[in-house]
Order: structure tokens, then C-alpha cells, then sequence
């Protein structure tokens, strides 16, 4: 019948096209609905713990340690100030780049492309995580930080970079991981096949690579806010 | 044609996706243990949740026994006593309210009710219930360790709740920490599940302005979970690490037992922020679904469509919008900016207006309706009863200066007990009553089921009315014993034991509605496809109870919405979703163009 088909205008518009039949987001696969809610319900977790982070930081009586010095690592004597945390978001955002290549192959059904760039991009993670081992082994050992306390000022400094930055670590690992799953799936052919995953009637589709690419450039994204807030403040 | 309905039309929309493929268990274990099949996770959701909110009754017992004959039973410590407050809140408000209407309806209905074969993602769905089970488990674990479970009040407000002296302030919060974190992870993969299903796994023909309120109500409370629990999460995660690391997010310099601790700097003040912005729309994670159930309860048994549905749906949507702007009215005393309570009073009060909104279209739904007093219709009355109760005290609590004097008094707890926990509870009875037919094929038994709701709604009211005089008079709750008080009248000491009478007979009570859940698998009499004549479209699969993927071989196409009740023209007084408005019987039969199509029933 033409009424349910025609646009209405204004409000009431809005509101039908919204509520409209089947679906309220056309064209949206429901694992990539899925990750955009996930995500949203994740950058509420984030942002709490940002905001902790920034109120006990005000609320605190004891001088907040200087990022700059304290993250600084020297090469030939001269101290350079954030040096590594800037290789480390320099390779993060290069990691974005091959993710959204990997996406773009992968609706291509270029299998050999998206296996690699899928696989590079998993590669910048792990070499994300194990500079932000160096970076902790480096604040623990050499120079006495502890979640209870640190030689420098405020013992909330410690507790909330090992905090935050542990959460954010977590997640690229866990990111890492179902990446290395995905290039896996796309090297055996799962998705040019159709083949359904473990316990499940779902079919393989070159729609995953685009769901990981969400999450990974999430994961991109709130480490910039972490750089913002935890470096540069 | 009938010539009043809604917005019944012959169009559907071509199908835009292809239907879900199902994952067919073959084993006795990957049909009903390890089920991928949302109505057997419901079940499974439903039973646990029902079995630990029986823990928690027994718990409010207990603590009932103490305050009404206080020096009179050995076995309740006043950290026992704590204990069980403590526990009885968290079991009912997250264990229970949460994981029943969620987890255990939500499940059940959704997919039901939006016509779809099952939820989007049925192997993530199996796995939320198992993490829910863990946290339960982890919970009840948290009752035999050393110094038992935690007493810090079911806020967990530090620096007390990891202080030494506080009950289970050595193994039980942390235990009650890491279970609230599990229960998080297992709630957010079934609320995605929830939240996607009914956007975007409809059947042809269901425009969300056609869903049943149900589901716009327990679709809108899984959004503010997704979005609230996250604030708990993350305190949860920073309280765990206060007492097992020691660092100071909530904990400020202080003395305890005679030393300076090791804590410095931190802030209490953060954590209740973060509580409450998880713990205000929490209580309407509770309350929107019961708001939906409730709405399909009246107008099915009232045979009247809903009064003002579009209304009701932009009332939830901005109830929940509301409830994340509101968190800090439960903080004034708490020594933030007042200028925060002058904001949060107001917004506060604004809230009132959608809800007063759907308390008017329930009672407006009743108005002229062809009511059936069956067991859920009395049940779904009760609510309105004991929530304009609960709400009007809400607006005293809302208000700053009415807040002050009244703070931690047994006026809050009459308040909150009225309003979210014994509102929410008696639709969940009435949605149980109302939807066994369906699960089970058997009808609950009538007498039974009468006797259960007027003992507990009169109960209900018995228990909690002296309540609120008590608070007037000042009595602070989550005390172990009152002593001799000068404030305290002698008549204090009576009404409790008067309530504590109450409660006891409300709890015994609870037997009947068990065993009538029991026996009736057995001797309920038989309830046939649609027991109650309802529009919706669980109440129209071609098994009952549903098969797995709900609806046999071809999906139900939607042709109206869900209030089709008592059509001027029509001969039946209900007209389901599925039923195209040429196959309606109609009672003028010499109209030609009303005449049904052959080979229809007429």
C-alpha cells in the first residue's frame, strides 16, 4: 500500500523511517550492529575510568608527577620526553591504516591482500603491547612505580596508568587474538565459502573483517584519548 | 474490512534479509543444557534468578525476625544482621529483578514477540547465561568463606566497605566485587543480543511503532544497562584493586583501628557518583520493563487497546533518558555542592511527568474496559496500586530540603520497597501467570493463584505503610537494634514486630505460588494455543510451547499492531498481529465487500 511506502515529512518522518519495518538501520549486518552497540556500551567503560582518573587527580593533595619526565627515555645521554609513547601511537594509527586496507580487500574477496594486511595489522598490535611491557618493566624497576606509590608525587599516579593503560592493553591483546583468527578464517576460505563458525548455523562473510576493523579502530581511538589525558595533561 | 482498526493495512514489506540460519543441537545436553535456543535460556535464566531471590527472602526474614523481637534469636549477630541486608539487596535488585525481566522475559519474549526464528546471536546468548551462573555461583560462594559474605550495604560505600571491622571485609567483597564484574560481562552479551534482535531482526510487517509495549519496555531498560553498567564495572574494578593492591582511587588518609592506614588522597565522593550513575538507572532497568508488561497485561485482560500507546512508547524512551541526568538525588547528604542538589531535584521532578503520563493511560486503559478478573489482571491492578504509592513518596524524597530529615529512615526503605521492589515483583508475578500457558501448555492453578496475590498485596501493604511512620519518627534503617532511644515512641517497637508478623505470613505465602508453579507442570489443566485471547504474536505459533525457531515453516507476517482488542465490527474481540484486515470475521455478513474469502473461517 502506498502510505507505508511514502516519506513523510518532518518529525513524523524521522520517527517511520526509524521504527520502519524489519530493520531500523537498512543495510546493517547484525554483527556489525552488534560491535557499533558493544562499542558504545565499551566507551562507557572508558570514559569512566577517564573521569576517575581526572577526579582523583584534582582531588589528590600531593603534586601529580611530570608525564613528560617520567615518560622520557634517553638515547646517547640526552633525555627526549614521550619518545616512546610516540613510536607507539605513531604505530598504532599506522595500524588503523592497514586495518581499513584490510576492509576494503576483504569486500573485494581479495583473499591474499586481506590475509596480509590483517596480519600486519595484528603484527603493529603485538609490537603495541610489547613496547607497553617495556614501558611498565621500565616505570617498575628503574624507576619505582607502584599502584600503592611512586618516588615521584601522588600515588594515584601509578594506580591509574597501570589501570587504564592495562585495560586499553587488554584489549588490543584481545584484539590481536581474534585478528590472527580472522586472517585464519580468510586464508582457509572460510568466508569465500560460506562456511558456518564453531556451534553456530552463522555463515562466514567478509562482513567480520569489517566488525574487527571497528573494533581495532575503537581500540585506536580511545588510546588517543588515554595519549591526550594520561601524556599530554 | 472492519472499519475502525488501528493501522491494520494488506501491504507487507518484501522480506530484506534472509532468514537466520540455527545452529540444530542433536544431543539431550545441546537441546536443554547447553541450549542455544533463547526460550530454553529464559527458562534457565528464570529458575536461577527465582532460586537465588528465595535466598534473599529468607534473608529479609531473618532480618525481620531481628527487628521486630530484638534478644530473642542467638544465631543473628549484628554482623550477620549486616550481612544479610547487604545481601538481601544486591539478590534482589541485580540477581534477581535484573536477571529475571532481562535475561529471563527478555529472552522468552523477544523473540516471540518481534517474529523472529531467535535471538541474532543464540551461541553468545547461551554463554551469557553461563557467565550470569558463574556470578551467582561466585555470590553464594561468597557465604562460606572466613568473615562470610560482605556487610558494607548493598551501596558498598567506601572507605568502609573494605575497611577492617566491616563483615566480610576480607575475602566477601572482594568476592561480591568480582561477582558483580562477571554478572556485567554475562549481561552485556545478552543485552546486545536483546538490544539487536528487536532493531533489526523483526519480522515482515513489524514496525517498532507496532511492538508490543513489552518489548519497547524491556528493549529500553537493555539499553540503560548497556549504557549504566559500565559505571559499576569500572568501580567494581577500582574497589578490587583499593583492597587488593592498595591503591587510593576511594580511599582517603585515614585512621582505622587505632593506625594510620597505608591509604592517601583518594575519594569517596567518586565511587558514589559512580554507583549511582549505574544505581539510578538501574531502578529503571527494573521498573520499564515492568511498565511494558504491564501495559499488555491491562489491555489484554481489559479487552481495550492501550490508551495512548504512542505516548507510552515516547514515555519510556524519555524515562530513560531522564534516569541517566537524575543519579545525585540519592546523594544529598553526601556533602557535594548543594548547587548539584538544586539541578538534580529538578531533574528529579521533571521525571515525574512521562511516568504520571503512563500511570493516567494505565488507569485510562481500565476506564469502560470489558475487564477480566483473572489472576494476571489482578496482579497488573495491584501495581498501579503500590506505584502511585511508591511514586507519590518519590516526590518527597526528591526534594532537597523533604530529603534531609527523611534520609536513611525507614521512610526510604517504605519509598523504594513500594516503588521498585514490590511494584516490579508483583508484574513479575502477574507476567508468570499471564505467560505459563504459553512456556508450559498448562494453565496455573485459579484459587491458588488468587489466594498468592491477595496475600501479598494486602501484605504488601501491611508490611510497608508503618514503614513510612517510622521514618517520620526518625527510625534509621540498616540498624541492628534500637535500644532505648529518646526519639523513639514505645509504639516504635510493636509496629515492628507488627511488621515483622506480616512479613513472615507474605514470605510463607510465597510456598503457594511455587508449589502452584510445580504441581500445575502436571495437573494444570490443559491451556491450548491462546488461553487469553491476546493479540500478540507468541500467543500464534503453531506449537505450544514453541518449538525451537518459534514459528514452524514460514515466519508470521504483521499486519497491525498489538491492541487490536474489541474492533467495532469485528465478531471476535480480538484481532491478532498476523490476521490481514480481508480475513477478519465481521459481524455484517450481508456487506459484500465484508464478506470473508472462501475457504477462510468465518
Amino acid at each position: 500500500m502506498a502510505e507505508s511506502m511514502a516519506l513523510e515529512p518532518g518529525l513524523k518522518g524521522i520517527a517511520s523511517d526509524w521504527g520502519s519495518d524489519q530493520r531500523a538501520f537498512k543495510n546493517v549486518p547484525w554483527g556489525k550492529a552488534m560491535m557499533w552497540i558493544f562499542l558504545l556500551s565499551d566507551t562507557f567503560i572508558f570514559s569512566c575510568f577517564l573521569i576517575s582518573y581526572m577526579t582523583v587527580r584534582m582531588s589528590t593533595t600531593v603534586d601529580w608527577p611530570v608525564p613528560s619526565e617520567v615518560f622520557a627515555l634517553s638515547f646517547g645521554g640526552e633525555p627526549i620526553p614521550l619518545i616512546l609513547i610516540a613510536i607507539m601511537t605513531f604505530i598504532l594509527i599506522s595500524s588503523s591504516g592497514t586495518m581499513a586496507m584490510a576492509v576494503k580487500f576483504g569486500y573485494e574477496k581479495n583473499k591474499t591482500m586481506t590475509f596480509w594486511l590483517i596480519v600486519v595489522t595484528a603484527m603493529f598490535g603485538a609490537s603495541f603491547v610489547g613496547m607497553q611491557a617495556f614501558e611498565w618493566t621500565k616505570l617498575i624497576v628503574e624507576e619505582g612505580v607502584r599502584p600503592w606509590g611512586n618516588p615521584m608525587g601522588a600515588p594515584q599516579f601509578g594506580a591509574a596508568f597501570f589501570m587504564i593503560t592495562g585495560f586499553h592493553g587488554f584489549h588490543v591483546t584481545i584484539g590481536v587474538i581474534f585478528l590472527l583468527i580472522t586472517a585464519f578464517k580468510v586464508r582457509r576460505g572460510d568466508l569465500d565459502n560460506e562456511r558456518p563458525g564453531f556451534m553456530t548455523g552463522r555463515k562466514g562473510r567478509y562482513e567480520i573483517v569489517e566488525t574487527m576493523g571497528l573494533y581495532w579502530h575503537f581500540v585506536d581511538l580511545v588510546w588517543v584519548f588515554i595519549f591526550a589525558f594520561f601524556y599530554l595533561w | 474490512m472492519v472499519q475502525a482498526a488501528h493501522d491494520a493495512t494488506s501491504f507487507v514489506a518484501p522480506l530484506e534479509v534472509e532468514e537466520e540460519e540455527l545452529y540444530h543441537a542433536k544431543t539431550f545436553i545441546g537441546k536443554y543444557i547447553w541450549s542455544q535456543d533463547a526460550k530454553v535460556i529464559a527458562i534457565q535464566y528464570a529458575v536461577t534468578a527465582i532460586a537465588i531471590g528465595l535466598v534473599a527472602l529468607v534473608l529479609s526474614v531473618i532480618m525481620r525476625l531481628q527487628l521486630g523481637f530484638p534478644d530473642t534469636f542467638d544465631f543473628i549477630t549484628p554482623s550477620n544482621y549486616l550481612q544479610f541486608v547487604t545481601m538481601h539487596g544486591m539478590i534482589m535488585v541485580i540477581y534477581l529483578l535484573t536477571a529475571l525481566f532481562l535475561g529471563g522475559f527478555g529472552n522468552y519474549l523477544i523473540p516471540l514477540m518481534c517474529g523472529a526464528r531467535d535471538m541474532v546471536f543464540p551461541y553468545v546468548n547461551m554463554v551469557s547465561y553461563w557467565v550470569y551462573l558463574a556470578a551467582v555461583l561466585l555470590l553464594v560462594a561468597s557465604f562460606f568463606v572466613p568473615g562470610g559474605p560482605t556487610g558494607a550495604g548493598w551501596t558498598l560505600y567506601p572507605p568502609q566497605a573494605i575497611s577492617p571491622g566491616t563483615p566480610g571485609a576480607d575475602a566477601g567483597i572482594i568476592m561480591m566485587l568480582v561477582s558483580l564484574a562477571l554478572f556485567i560481562v554475562g549481561f552485556t552479551m545478552g543485552g546486545l543480543n536483546y538490544v539487536v534482535t528487536v532493531l533489526q531482526a523483526r519480522t515482515r510487517g513489524m514496525t517498532l511503532m507496532r511492538l508490543p509495549l513489552t518489548i519497547w519496555g524491556i528493549f529500553m531498560a537493555t539499553v540503560l544497562a548497556l549504557l549504566a553498567f559500565p559505571a559499576l564495572f569500572v568501580s567494581a574494578i577500582m574497589m578490587t584493586l583499593d583492597r587488593l593492591l592498595g591503591t587510593s582511587f576511594f580511599m582517603p588518609a585515614m585512621v582505622s583501628m587505632g593506625e594510620q592506614t597505608a591509604y592517601d588522597g583518594g575519594s569517596p565522593i567518586l565511587f558514589q557518583h559512580l554507583f549511582w550513575f549505574f544505581g539510578h538507572p538501574e531502578v529503571y532497568i527494573v521498573a520499564l520493563p515492568a511498565f511494558g508488561i504491564v501495559s499488555d497485561l491491562l489491555a489484554t485482560h481489559a479487552r481495550k487497546c492501550i490508551f495512548g500507546y504512542r505516548m507510552m512508547v515516547w514515555a519510556i524512551v524519555a524515562i530513560g533518558a531522564l534516569s541517566f541526568v537524575v543519579w545525585a538525588h540519592h546523594m544529598y547528604v553526601s556533602g557535594m555542592n548543594p548547587y548539584f542538589g538544586f539541578f538534580f531535584a529538578t531533574t528529579t521532578l521533571i521525571i515525574a511527568v512521562p511516568t504520571a503520563i503512563k500511570v493516567y493511560n494505565w488507569v485510562l486503559t481500565l476506564w469502560r474496559g470489558n475487564i477480566r478478573l483473572t489472576v494476571p489482571m489482578l496482579f497488573a491492578i495491584g501495581f498501579i496500586f503500590t506505584f502511585i504509592n511508591g511514586g507519590l513518596t518519590g516526590l518527597f524524597l526528591g526534594n532537597v530540603t523533604v530529603d534531609l530529615p527523611l534520609s536513611d529512615t525507614y521512610f526510604v526503605v517504605a519509598h523504594f520497597h513500594m516503588v521498585m521492589a514490590v511494584s516490579p515483583i508483583l508484574v513479575v508475578f502477574g507476567a508468570i501467570y499471564h505467560w505459563y500457558p504459553k512456556i508450559t501448555g498448562r494453565m496455573l492453578n485459579d484459587t491458588l493463584g488468587k489466594a498468592h496475590f491477595w496475600i501479598t498485596f494486602i501484605g504488601t501493604y501491611t508490611i510497608y505503610y508503618p514503614m513510612h511512620y517510622l521514618g517520620f519518627e526518625g527510625l534509621p534503617r540498616r540498624y541492628y537494634a534500637y535500644g532505648d532511644t529518646a526519639f523513639m515512641s514505645d509504639s516504635a517497637q510493636a509496629l515492628n514486630s507488627f511488621i515483622t508478623v506480616a512479613a513472615c505470613i507474605v514470605a510463607v505465602a510465597q510456598i503457594l505460588f511455587i508449589w502452584n508453579l510445580i504441581s500445575s507442570l502436571r495437573n494444570g489443566k490443559p491451556s491450548g494455543p491462546n488461553p487469553w485471547e491476546a493479540t500478540t504474536l507468541e500467543w500464534q505459533t503453531p506449537d505450544t510451547p514453541p518449538k525451537h525457531g518459534n514459528f514452524g515453516e514460514n515466519l508470521p507476517l504483521v499486519y497491525r499492531w498489538a491492541y487490536d482488542y474489541s474492533v467495532p465490527g469485528a465478531v471476535e474481540d480480538f484481532i491478532p498481529q498476523n490476521v490481514p484486515p480481508e480475513d477478519v470475521p465481521t459481524a455484517r455478513t450481508d456487506d459484500p465487500t465484508a464478506a470473508p474469502a472462501e475457504g477462510q473461517p468465518a
